[in-house]
């Protein structure tokens, strides 16, 4: 090598690794002493609703843990994250970001020591937060108590504990924020777009991801999260029948919704977080939703049937009323049988929901490609939990074998899906035994945090 | 003077039924020990307890030759502890071993009339009545002795069973009940034990009917089996007042097993062989049946404003004027009640069986003899034709189906005599048919002086009845519902001491002027009656929140400001020992999430005494409050079970908890809507206290004072308080829903 | 048809889409069992089969087949009781006690799976029950109770489920 194209390497090379360290590079921002800032309570209030939106809680809390402390284990991939503190205490919390720290944070997914966070904190969608709804939810975490409590090491290998590669994650999937509305849009769709884009990152959940983990390019066609599906909310949408602006805003804010089914597995804590959100923001965000969805119509398409119960009414059954059990349910088809004799008593009893079950011609569930959810709601029930109204079913787990569940697996989908077999009934049967039996002993399908114990 | 009976067999006493009175006085033994209740000579004064309603001893005692003891209570046990209680107290005072005494409770044919087990009343009427019963009992059995043995009474005592005199000699009680008669008027001065001898009294003794319950014993009234026996369900209207149009009734007569479908007015009901047909079968029937409804329901958003709107009956129950006294501050709120359930953890149930034109009916109803008295008039049989046997049942706090379940199983067996019908109420008959806790709303004024004291009190209360048991058969669900209806009877105010409505609506504390009204509503638009202890709840509720209110404006610690106003010495011991207990004077500051609230009150200001102290943490992302500590102090008087009376306090803690952070019943305009435990959610372990502890003042030789109601009310309050502390939110209507309390 | 119940085989005659607590009550007059809700809600019918707490209210016996039943009277008797029902006893758990027999059958459950729970796995194991006379904290004393004693009871007394 001559002399020059020596010295052109190593400038190069030289350029290339400024170029990179810019790139990667984050200066760190000086802590500060929060405890003697007083926030103003309006702006507070703001930043409480935006984090019922942004369901800040339930990822940063452990099931049984104390509010914002962190330590909730994510399954990625690439191994497993630990949610963080994000408690304003000063030694393993933020109290001592600024809020310039914290708006980073969000919009460029950066802690103050110049480090680069995991988009397992969605920033991707955070980014478009605006810097006023930023501040509001500084002065918010900042008035939460304060818990001492070391965030957890997380569980990633090789390369993927190597933090400033995430800056070329970030050089190609994240975009810049904040939110710059449409100004010729209606105004509810557009603040039910920014919260369901921003904050809500609905798409974090209800988006496929790439191989990198980032979201792909076709917003709202479906996910996972936790070993649950989370369903398409765009126009594939799975639902037999179409929801519209009014039941995707019941839907969201009671947690279950007679013509489509009930907030399940990780929807739980949202809905339940929506129920203390502004009204008005729940409603944006199910216009903004049912946009996407494509045209409602009056007809329904699956089985004929025409489900909803109302609880009252001329023409409705009493308390009592309702099929005990299905009659004449042919020999030899164990499933039709399980249904017959277990399920229909809620779920074909006629009574209105939450006291009866859904009608299951009109539960999304069973038109799902998969079956991991029908397995998991059956194995898991809905748990009662303390002083909430919601649908309560059993858990099944230790009621059924795993021939019979996969017999009323197979029953439900030909009966009430209308759709063709499901593939991988055992495959998901055996997932949701062993997430069960790898949980935590606490109530099933417990993804509440400590503050709803 | 004493009584030669050397000549009466008892045999021939009996034989003249009961138209002997016979009297008689105690041999002379020296000072009486102990007067409960009047203190005459004469046998005209009012006896202790419900000996006034029943005199005769042997109405409560019976011994056995083999010198076995049963006590007779018209009382029933609720889960409450009253039967081991009452055991407690007959074995004391026979001076017999606890294992030798059993025990028979509320049934019309063989117990006393004590109305309801209700108001806290068990220990205060029955257990006064058996106390002294025992010890006149005892007195009997040893003059029978002196009698035989020549002796004067007073050289003998009693030991475990025997009289024994000082020579040695004795005879156990077996050996003397033969020439005993106890069919004898009872006195109205008792030689009770000395507390300080108790060797049964004030201990806490295992209770009787636990370990059954506990290995899977036939124990409740839903384990009894009779030969023959059939399963009953009833088909209930859809809401209030909704008439029956049509019902196939031949398509479920069809069905496997069924015996029977009987309509009568609005009246449906099916009949099986096997428990599980009958279900299937109702809820054919159920389905099957057509109804005319009509909405009569009132806006549930809106209650308190319509219940101020109703017609009102008003009385001035308090009117205290001591002058004009120059007042620097006043302040006045307003705090609602919603409808509350009962919620008994199981349903209402029933055994029935007519047989020779006489009816027996087993059931958990809280009033054996009133529940027979409707039940007879709704079928047109004399009362002698029908008895009722209390069995336990689960908790029932107050009246609940029970006395309808009752009706409906005997309704049933009239139609299907020989045998012997089963009626469960369903999960969700019971949540939308059970009389419920009214709805109250109440009005607090006061004015402070410049002290800090209170010196004017202006308090308003708006209920309906909190009674509406039988007594007369139109009280029955199913007599309101057969073809020829029974009228529903006219609701009234429960008077006072003890009041309905109007319960613990006089406050305790010393105010120079007060002024209290009670607004009774008849028109009763959802079904109501009583509900542990009535309307205790809501006005301590109220009083208890509001003092606290007055004490934050006079900067005042709430401990110290209710000791101001108490006279009563034995509340302000209460009071004195559960904040000492608490911690209060230590408790830390308000965080904005960790609150401390304190209440207090005398249940019925005549029972029970009882503070609570209490830590609340709320969670203020979500909103939810949770009791993290409560810690309470009674006076009860004279204990009988120290642990019974802990176990019901704890329990009304809980039970108060739950009502006060999460139950309303719910409606649209036609129907109940709140019908099982997903509509109408109640306290889970999730939201349990971390501890709980009950400090109970020793007060033996006092009077019993009935603890069965006495914590709900104060409660309420401390969570009410502990709230407001950790939030600076004062919430005022009940129940304290989490979504005001996000931040 | 046949079902396996504390360890012994009964018979039954019944229409097989009975619910299991139906059968066992009506049937095999086994008492502990309850009726409160019939729809899964409040835990009073709770039993074990094989050897996790089901509802009996919510499971027809034609899924019971082959399967091994327990319930509170298949653990021990009044003068011989399991270390969960004496534990039961000796802290007075109960008031009406209606709720009770459901509550010791989650326990035991929970004790052969985690014989050494803290307080707030019980409670989270207990979250399916419902109590309305309030003994919650007597009934988690009780659990703990127990657990002590089967921790120090010998061998011989340990009923393996």
């Amino acid at each position: 090598m001559t002399k020059h194209k020596l010295m052109a390497f190593v400038t190069l090379c030289g350029a290339l690794t400024a170029v990179t360290i810019a790139l990667v590079y984050e200066p760190s921002i000086d802590p500060v002493d929060v405890s003697a800032v007083g926030f103003d309570a309006a702006l507070v209030q703001k930043g409480a609703d935006l984090a019922t939106i942004g369901d800040c809680i339930t990822c940063h809390t452990s099931p049984g843990g104390k509010s914002f402390a962190g330590g909730l284990p994510l399954k990625t991939p690439f191994g497993t994250i630990y949610s963080t503190n994000i408690s304003p205490d000063p030694e393993t919390g933020i109290g001592h970001w600024s809020e310039a720290a914290f708006r980073r944070a969000m919009r460029r997914g950066v802690a103050p020591d110049g480090k680069h966070l995991y988009p397992a904190f969605p920033y991707d969608h955070f980014t478009l937060v605006s810097d006023d709804d930023d501040k509001a939810l500084y002065a918010y975490l900042m008035t939460r108590q304060p818990i001492h409590a070391l965030s957890r090491t997380n569980e990633l290998s090789f390369p993927f504990n190597v933090r400033f590669l995430l800056a070329g994650w970030k050089m190609l999937f994240l975009g810049s924020g904040p939110f710059k509305p449409d100004p010729a849009a209606d105004p509810i769709w557009s603040r039910g777009a920014y919260l369901v884009l921003g904050i809500g990152h609905c798409g974090a959940c209800h988006t496929p991801r790439n191989i990198l983990g980032a979201e792909k390019a076709q917003p709202f066609s479906g996910g996972e999260a936790e070993g649950w599906q989370a369903f398409p909310i765009n126009s594939a949408s799975l639902s037999p029948v179409p929801w519209t602006e009014e039941s995707l805003k019941v839907y969201l804010r009671r947690g279950w919704h007679e013509l489509h089914g009930v907030a399940a597995g990780p929807m739980a804590p949202v809905a339940e977080n929506l129920s203390v959100a502004s009204e008005d923001d729940v409603r944006a965000i199910a216009v903004y939703v049912a946009s996407g969805m494509g045209r409602p119509f009056d007809g329904i398409e699956s089985g004929g049937r025409t489900g909803a119960t109302r609880p009252s009414g001329n023409g409705s059954k009493p308390q009592s009323g309702g099929s005990q059990t299905v009659p004449g349910a042919p020999d030899g088809d164990i499933g039709a049988r399980i249904y017959a004799s277990t399920c229909a008593t809620c779920h074909e009893s006629g009574r209105a929901m939450p006291y009866g079950g859904i009608d299951l011609s009109l539960s999304t569930l069973l038109s799902a490609p998969s079956s991991r959810n029908f397995m998991r709601l059956l194995l898991d029930g809905l748990p009662a939990t303390d002083g909430r109204k919601a649908p309560i079913m059993p858990e099944f787990s230790a009621i059924l074998t795993d021939e019979q569940a996969i017999a009323i697996a197979s029953y439900v989908r030909s009966h009430f899906g209308n759709k063709p077999p499901w593939q991988d009934v055992s495959v998901r049967l055996r997932e949701a035994r062993d997430d069960q039996a790898a949980a935590p002993l606490s109530s099933a399908a417990d993804h509440r945090p400590a503050a709803n114990k | 003077m004493s009584l030669d009976i050397t000549s009466l067999s008892r045999r021939s006493l009996l034989a003249s039924a009961g138209a002997i009175i016979v009297d008689f006085s105690f041999p002379s033994r020296g000072p009486a020990q102990q007067a409960v209740g009047s203190s005459s000579e004469t046998t005209a004064e009012k006896l202790p307890g419900s000996l006034s309603t029943d005199p005769f001893l042997d109405s409560w005692i019976r011994i056995d030759d083999g010198g076995f003891a049963t006590i007779f209570s018209g009382k029933a046990e609720l889960g409450q502890g009253i039967g081991t209680a009452l055991l407690q107290v007959a074995a004391e005072e026979l001076d017999l071993p606890f294992e030798r005494v059993s025990i028979v409770t509320a049934d019309t044919r063989r117990t006393a009339n004590e109305g309801y087990t209700a108001g806290s009343h068990s220990m205060q009427d029955s257990g006064t009545a058996i106390r002294n019963a025992a010890a006149q009992v005892r007195e009997l059995l040893i003059a029978e002795a002196a009698r035989r043995l020549e002796l004067p009474a007073d050289q003998l005592t009693t030991e475990n069973g025997t009289v024994v005199a000082q020579d040695g000699r004795r005879f156990a009680y077996g050996a003397l009940v033969g020439t005993t008669v106890l069919h004898v008027r009872a006195q109205s001065v008792s030689k009770l034990r000395d507390p300080h001898t108790f060797r049964i009294m004030n201990t806490s003794i295992g209770r009787i009917d636990i370990p059954a319950k506990v290995t899977g014993g036939a124990a409740y009234v839903q384990d009894m089996r009779l030969p023959g026996m059939l399963h009953a369900r009833v088909v209930r209207p859809p809401s209030y007042g909704a008439r029956l149009k049509s019902a196939d009734t031949d398509v479920v007569a069809k069905m496997t097993g069924v015996v029977e479908v009987i309509r009568n007015g609005n009246f449906l009901a099916v009949v099986a062989e096997r428990e599980f047909q009958a279900i299937k079968a109702m809820r054919t029937l159920a389905a099957i049946a057509e109804w005319e409804e009509s909405p009569g329901l009132p806006a549930h958003d809106r209650l308190d404003d319509v219940i101020r709107k109703l017609a009102t009956k008003d009385f001035k129950i308090l009117d205290k004027q001591a002058g004009p006294i120059a007042a620097a501050l006043n302040l006045s709120a307003t705090y609602t009640r919603p409808y509350q359930a009962h919620g008994s953890i199981g349903p209402s149930y029933a055994l029935a069986q007519f047989s020779n034109d006489a009816l027996t009916v087993w059931t958990h109803t809280q009033g054996v003899y009133p529940d027979r008295a409707a039940i007879a008039e709704m079928l047109h049989l004399p009362r002698e034709k029908v008895r009722c046997i209390h069995v336990p049942g689960s908790g029932c706090y107050g009246h609940n189906g029970a006395d309808d379940a009752a009706a409906d199983a005997a309704l049933i067996a009239l139609a299907i005599p020989e045998k012997p019908i089963r009626l469960q109420w369903m999960r969700e008959q019971e949540h939308a048919w059970e009389p419920y806790g009214p709805a109250m709303v109440t009005d607090v004024s006061a004015s402070l002086d410049n002290a800090g004291k209170i010196v004017d009190w202006r308090y308003s209360l708006w209920s309906n009845t909190h009674s509406m048991r039988p007594g007369p058969a139109g009280s029955l669900l199913a007599a309101q519902h057969l073809a020829e209806p029974f009228p529903v009877p006219e609701p009234r105010p429960l008077p006072l001491p003890e009041g309905g409505g109007d319960r613990n609506a006089l406050p305790i504390y010393s105010f120079p002027n007060a002024e209290v009204l009670h607004h009774f509503l008849p028109t009763m638009p959802l079904r109501v009656s009583a509900m542990r202890s009535l309307g205790a709840y809501m006005n301590i509720f109220s009083i208890e929140s509001f003092m606290d209110e007055l004490a934050m404006t006079a900067k005042v610690d709430p401990v110290i400001f209710r000791l101001k106003h108490l006279d009563d010495p034995r509340a302000k011991d209460v009071v004195t020992l559960a904040a000492e207990r608490f911690g209060w004077g230590r408790r830390a500051k308000s965080d904005g999430t960790r609150g401390y609230g304190f209440a207090f009150a005398r249940y019925k200001n005549l029972a029970a005494y009882c503070a609570v102290a209490m830590e609340v943490e709320v969670d203020r992302s979500t909103g939810r409050a949770r009791v993290k500590r409560a810690v309470a102090a009674v006076d009860a008087g004279q204990i009988v079970s120290p642990d019974g009376v802990r176990n019901q306090i704890e329990g009304a803690i809980l039970q108060s908890i739950s009502w006060t952070l999460y139950e309303s019943v719910t409606f649209d305009e036609t129907r109940i809507t709140s019908v099982d435990w997903s509509t109408y959610p109640i306290l889970r372990f999730g939201g349990v206290p971390d501890s709980v502890d009950i400090h109970l003042i020793d007060r033996s030789g006092l009077p019993f004072l009935g603890a069965g109601e006495a914590g709900q009310g104060p409660t309420a309050a401390a969570v009410a308080n502990a709230v407001a502390d950790a939030t600076s939110q004062r919430l005022r209507d009940l129940p304290l829903a989490r979504a005001r309390l996000v931040r | 048809m046949k079902l396996t119940v504390n360890d012994s085989i009964r018979t039954v005659e019944t229409d097989p889409d009975t619910p299991l607590l139906y059968v066992l009550r009506d049937d095999l007059e086994l008492h502990a069992a309850k009726y409160g809700c019939g729809l899964g809600q409040c835990g009073a019918c709770t039993v074990i089969v094989d050897d996790k707490a089901v509802f009996s209210c919510v499971t027809p016996i034609s899924l019971l087949e082959g399967r091994r039943i327990t319930t509170l009277e298949g653990l021990g008797t009044v003068e011989r009781p399991a270390p969960i029902q004496k534990a039961f006893i000796e802290e007075q758990a109960a008031q009406c006690g209606y709720c009770i027999a459901g509550m010791m059958m989650r326990a035991q459950a929970l004790l052969l799976r985690d014989p050494n729970p803290t307080d707030s796995v019980i409670r989270a194991a207990l979250e399916p029950h419902l109590c309305r006379c309030g003994t919650h904290m007597r009934i988690v004393k009780a659990i703990r109770r127990a657990a002590e004693l089967l921790r120090t009871a010998p061998v011989s007394t340990k009923r393996a489920i």
